[in-house]
Parts: C-alpha cells; structure tokens; sequence
C-alpha cells in the first residue's frame, strides 16, 4: 500500500517525531514561534499514556524534564529565545550531569523580547555557550519539514544513547512552514534508549565508566528501580557525591567534554550540494541553507561553479569538511541570520587557507538567494 | 531500643557539613522517625532539595535523593511525581530557597496540588551564603545585607501556602521533635500538596548577629513561644505577637494533579 503523504508545518513534524522517539514526558511554557509544539503534544502525549504539562515557566519546565529523564522517561521541552535564555541553569545542571533530554529552541528575532514573530538565526553561540562553565551539548539544525522530523529522531537518539542534552535549533520560518511528508513506518528509524545498568544496586556508581560497553558513557538508572543513588550540581565523584578534590573534578569534566570528541563522527551530520567541482563554497544551516540553494542553483546556471556545505550538526562543530573546502575554493560564504556566529567556527576551521565572508541580515526578513548571489558575484569580480 | 538512623543514612556520608547548634541536624533525625514509622520502602521515596544548608540533606540519605538548583526543588519534584507516581517525594528546602528564589514553584505546586510534601527548614536566613536577609527575617532583625535592621516584611508561610492552595499545612519548630515526627508522617501520608513549616535555628549566621546568640536560647525561644493553634484562635492578635503558632491549619481532601491526570486525562485521551 502506498503511503499517504502530508502536509504538515515544521512543529507539528517535530511533535510526530518526538512520538515515534518515543517520548514520555513533556513540560513547557508557551511563546511563539514554538507552542504548536506543546499544543500538538498535549494532545497526543496522553493517548500513549505520556505526561504532557504546562508549568509555571520555563525554568520550572527545564526542572520537570530533568526530573522525569531520572525516573527512566524520555523527556522534553521547546521554547523560544527569552524562554532559552531561562532554561540555561537547569540545562547546565542536565549537562553536568548527563542527563537525557531534548530541548526545543525556534529561534525568533532578539536580543530580548526582539520579534516574537520574526525569523532568526540568533542563538547559535547561545545554544553553545548559553549555561555558565565548560559543558558538553549537541545542537542540531535541521531546514526542511520531514528532516525535523529525523532530526528530532535522532536528539533524542543522541542523548539516549551519550547522556547529553541535545538542543533542536529550529527556526520561525521551517517551524511554521508547511511541507509535504511521509511518516516513517515504525522500524524504519532507529529508536535508541539509554543503557541501563548491569550491576547489582549496591554495586551502582551514577558516573562509573569502568564496565560500561560504551567508553567514557555511564549507564543510567531509573529513580524507583531499587538503585539509589544521588545527583548533584555540585562536583561529583563517580558515586555521585561532592567533591572538592581538584584531579578528580578535572577528570570527570574532560571525561564528560571528551564523550564530544569520542562520538563526534556518530553525532556528525551535514549535507553536500554540488561541492565536487566547486570553485565557491557556500556554508549555511537551517532556512538560510534553502536560500543558499537555491543560490547555487541560480549562480550555476549563470556559469558560477557554486557549491553548499550544510550543517545539520552545529554542535559539537566538525571543522574537517571545511578545511578541506577551504583548500579547493576561492572564498567561503557563510549567510545567516545573525550579525555572524556560525562563521567564527567556520574561519577558524579554514585557518586562513581561504577568506571568509558573512552574509547577514537581522531586519526580520529571511535572506534571499538573491543576496547570497550578489555577494558571491561582487566577491568573484574581485578575483 | 535506639533508633538505627543508620538504617537511612549513606555509608561514608556522615559527618555532615551543618555547624554545631544548627537545627537542621535535628529536624532530618525526625524525619528518618517519621519515614521509619511508616514503614515506607527507601526506594519509593525520592528526596529533592535545591541549594542552601538545608538543601544538603539528601546527600546523607540512602534513597532516590536529588540535589538541584537554588528555588527549583519543586519543580524537578513536579517531574519526578508526574513521571513516577509510585514514588513519595520529599522536597526538603531553606526559607530563602523555597519562599524568595523558588516562591513561583512554591505557589503553583500548591495551586496544583500535586502530590509533593515540602518541609521548609525557616531559619529565618541565608545561612550558607553567610547571614543574608531572607523572605522570612523578622522586621528589625539584623542581617548582613540589613546592617541597620531589616525593613523588609517577612511571610507568613502558613499563610501563603494555604492562600496557594496547599491542601495539607502546618508548622511547627526544630525543639518539638515528637510534633515534628508526627506531623512528617500526617504530610507524607497526605493525598496532595503537603507543606511543614518548621521553625529553625541558625546559630551561627543568625543568632550571631540577634538576640538570642547560642543554640540552646534560640531553642529554649522556640519552645517558650509556641502556642498550639487551637489556643491561638482563642486569643487577640496582639496577644500573639512574636508568637509561633504550630499544628495543622489546612487537611482537605481534594483533587490532587498526578492522580487526575493519570485517572481523568488520559483515558480521556485516550477515548478519543
Ligand atoms: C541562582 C543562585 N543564586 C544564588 C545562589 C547563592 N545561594 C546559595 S544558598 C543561598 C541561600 C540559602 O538560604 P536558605 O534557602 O534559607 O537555606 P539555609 O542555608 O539557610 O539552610 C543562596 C542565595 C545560588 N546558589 N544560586
Ligand atoms: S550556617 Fe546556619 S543554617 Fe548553615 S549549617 Fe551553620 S547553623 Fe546551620
Ligand atoms: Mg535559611
């Protein structure tokens, strides 16, 4: 039997993907761009025997899924900015300590209460950097409507299987865009859960590594199951209680930073559009890479050998794939709506080899492929 | 035969950080009493704090213990309780902790009635950050951040949680351990959002700075000043002043949140 297509928007495909992710429990506060996604759960969660609640805030909401991943139960929450910008301390607090869940951020017009309705690439460096101290966090961005639906897949996938927050940035155009999809069929998609433990509850060390199948990866039990043990914000020994001994603070945080690193390659995704022969390089993420595209397209027929190097992964940031590009194009464009955040990342892996140049707008409009095209048009006259 | 608090108290945890003459110490023994008394398996209750002195006590506790961020305990609690409503969850918090920082949590988990018993330890300060003024400091009363005398009117905790919604209220202080036993066990027991008041002392960040300064006077206070609230409803407002007034203000039975959800919510849902 064929499958039936539909035509849904970005945070409806969100909501149906956290379902075939399986998720459990869901807490949040509304804001636009991003209550379809709580509306949409709030309906469905229910249906699966899942909770669905609205608290009080967003940092009450952040507080709830943490609790609610400890009890064993996949958790999330979305947002907007000035809702992000709430969430950090808790989400520093699931960083720390290694707490699965997802968080929504549709990212709107900022800084502050900014364009509640207006489109924005604002908090890539917040999605990063947003919680104080050094922390692992995955951020993935993905720019059309069925690949939000993998994408959210696969957060939750990723911070099942590593123990790490994972952040869906998404933006107010691919969240309320609509798009034609068909859902996966149950099976198609890997659905990852955490490990559990093995050993007997006595034995059960929250941040022990020593015996588990996946390095520098603790197992994770549920509260109620007979294994008791203790979380804190504070530093912690492997057995989960403070401590002030300065090696073994340093161990675990390069233990938990170092899980990056280690799954960096597993966590990595990115798409390549014409980049073979490509004399200009194009790097752009979210709605900005469906301009970018098009872009290429347009400048290709115009005899400009353009190519795109997507980022569906933003974070942990694989500077490989640039470097290379760096070594084969003439220059790199990097168009987003900000005032130029993801570019940092993007000269700093091109170390030089090739120059590097923004094309930004922060007036809530999005960018059009015909602002990519006259940059890359000025710049190649240059040449 | 002597109580085993060892029975509750994590191998290798003790001794624990709370300064000679706290009251926190006393008050955690009168819950291990109240927790032993009913008979309650460790690994159905999970104990949430958030940050401060008496925010550390789940630390020395084997069971599902979790020490969160300063004010959030309850909401970390809310997730625990919605997401597991086989486990009895204890939210153990300071004055500052519960009533400043966490006061929004606070109102909406009794506006909720969610099934959570929250005992504030009030000492009537920010003991762990060194004798700040709290929500709870007494109006005159010295702190480091009121050199000249605290200006800012305290709450009535009673009062708050009651107007909230809580369903089960009631206080009592860190001298009246037997009170404290028993009104643990009524809290934990109680279908909803249960809250204990108890009333604490802080030698060392509070008494230092106020009359009186040692740990036995501040206890002797709490034990002169008490006055059931039975008797209390009897007498003049101005006969109670800097009165403690304990026992149980609030006991209803109504709709607790875990309960509707799961009961009403879903198999409605799920109708459809
Ligand atoms: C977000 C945040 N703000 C401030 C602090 C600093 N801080 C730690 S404990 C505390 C007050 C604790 O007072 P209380 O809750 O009454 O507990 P006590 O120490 O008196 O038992 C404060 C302000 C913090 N840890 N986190
Ligand atoms: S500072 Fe006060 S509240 Fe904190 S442990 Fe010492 S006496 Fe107790
Ligand atoms: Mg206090």
């Amino acid at each position: 039997m064929e499958k039936k297509a539909l035509l849904i928007s970005g945070n409806e495909s969100c909501v149906e993907g956290a379902l075939y992710a399986g998720v459990q429990f869901y807490a949040g506060y509304p804001i636009t761009p991003s209550s379809e996604i709580a509306e949409g759960l709030a309906k469905k969660l229910p249906k699966y025997g899942g909770v669905m609640i609205q608290m009080e805030d967003e940092i009450a909401s952040m507080g709830a899924i943490i609790g609610a991943s400890l009890t064993g139960k996949k958790s999330m929450t979305a947002t907007s900015g000035p809702g992000f910008s709430l969430k950090q301390e808790n989400l520093g607090f699931a960083s720390f300590n290694e707490i699965p869940c997802v968080i929504v951020n549709v990212m709107r017009g900022g800084p502050s209460t900014g364009a509640p309705t207006g489109p924005s690439q604002g908090d890539v460096m917040q999605a990063r950097w947003g919680t104080h101290g050094d922390h692992p966090i995955v951020a993935l961005a993905p720019n059309s409507i069925p690949e939000i639906f993998t994408e959210t897949v696969r957060a939750f996938n990723i911070s099942e299987k590593y123990r790490i927050p994972v952040v869906l940035l998404l933006d107010e155009i691919i969240s309320h865009m609509r798009e034609k999809i068909t859902f996966p069929e149950k099976g198609e998609l890997e659905v990852i859960d955490r490990m559990k433990p093995t050993v007997p509850p006595d034995q059960y060390k929250p941040f022990d590594v020593s015996n588990s199948p996946l390095p520098l990866v603790p197992p994770m039990a549920a509260y109620g199951t007979g294994y008791r043990f203790h979380v804190t914000g504070l530093n912690h020994r492997t057995d989960g209680f403070p401590t002030n001994n300065g090696e073994l603070i340093e161990k675990e945080l390069h233990r938990i930073m170092g899980k990056l690193d280690l799954y960096k390659k597993d966590m990595f995704r990115t798409e390549a559009y014409m980049l073979e022969d490509a004399e200009i390089g194009i790097v752009a993420f979210g709605s900005s890479a469906r301009a970018a595209k098009y872009a290429v397209n347009e400048l290709r027929k115009q005899g400009i050998k353009a190519g795109m190097l997507r980022y569906i992964t933003l974070w942990p940031f694989e500077g490989a794939a640039i470097e290379m590009l760096a070594q084969k194009v003439k220059f790199i464009v990097v168009p987003e709506l900000n005032m130029g955040q993801l570019i940092l990342e993007v000269e700093r892996a091109a170390q030089g080899r090739t120059k590097v140049y923004g094309v930004n707008r922060v007036n809530i409009e999005i960018i059009h492929p015909h602002d990519i095209m006259e940059k890359v048009k000025e710049l190649s006259h240059g040449i | 035969m002597a109580f085993e608090y060892e029975k509750y108290i994590r191998k290798g945890t003790l001794p624990h950080i709370w300064c000679p003459g706290c009251g926190h110490g006393i008050v955690m023994k009168s819950l291990l009493r109240a927790i032993d008394g009913l008979k309650l398996d460790k690994n159905d209750i999970a104990v949430v704090s958030g940050i401060g002195c008496a925010s550390r006590l789940p630390g020395y506790l084997d069971m599902n213990t979790l020490h969160t961020t300063h004010g959030r305990a309850l909401a970390f609690a809310t997730g625990i309780r919605l997401a597991n409503p086989k486990l009895k969850v204890i939210v153990v918090s300071g004055d500052g902790d519960a009533a400043a920082i966490g006061g929004n949590h606070l109102i909406h988990a009794a506006r909720r009635n969610i099934e959570i018993t929250l005992i504030v330890f009030n000492n009537s300060i920010y003991g762990m950050t060194g004798g700040q003024v709290a929500p709870t400091t007494p109006l005159g009363a010295i702190a480091t951040t009121m050199p000249y005398g605290n200006i800012d009117p305290p709450f009535d905790l009673v009062k708050l949680v009651e107007g909230a919604g809580a369903t089960f209220v009631a206080r009592t202080t860190s001298y009246h351990t037997a009170q404290c036993e028993q009104l643990f066990k009524q809290a934990i027991m109680h279908k909803g959002f249960s809250v204990v008041d108890v009333i604490d002392a802080c030698p060392v960040q509070y008494g230092r700075r106020n009359k009186p300064r040692e740990a036995p006077d501040m206890m002797q206070i709490q034990k002169d000043n008490s006055i059931p609230v039975q008797l209390a409803q009897k007498k003049k407002p101005e006969e109670l002043v800097g009165k403690i007034i304990t026992g149980i203000f609030v006991k209803k039975e109504l709709p607790s949140y875990t309960d509707t959800y799961y009961n009403t919510i879903i198999p409605r849902a799920q109708a459809k």
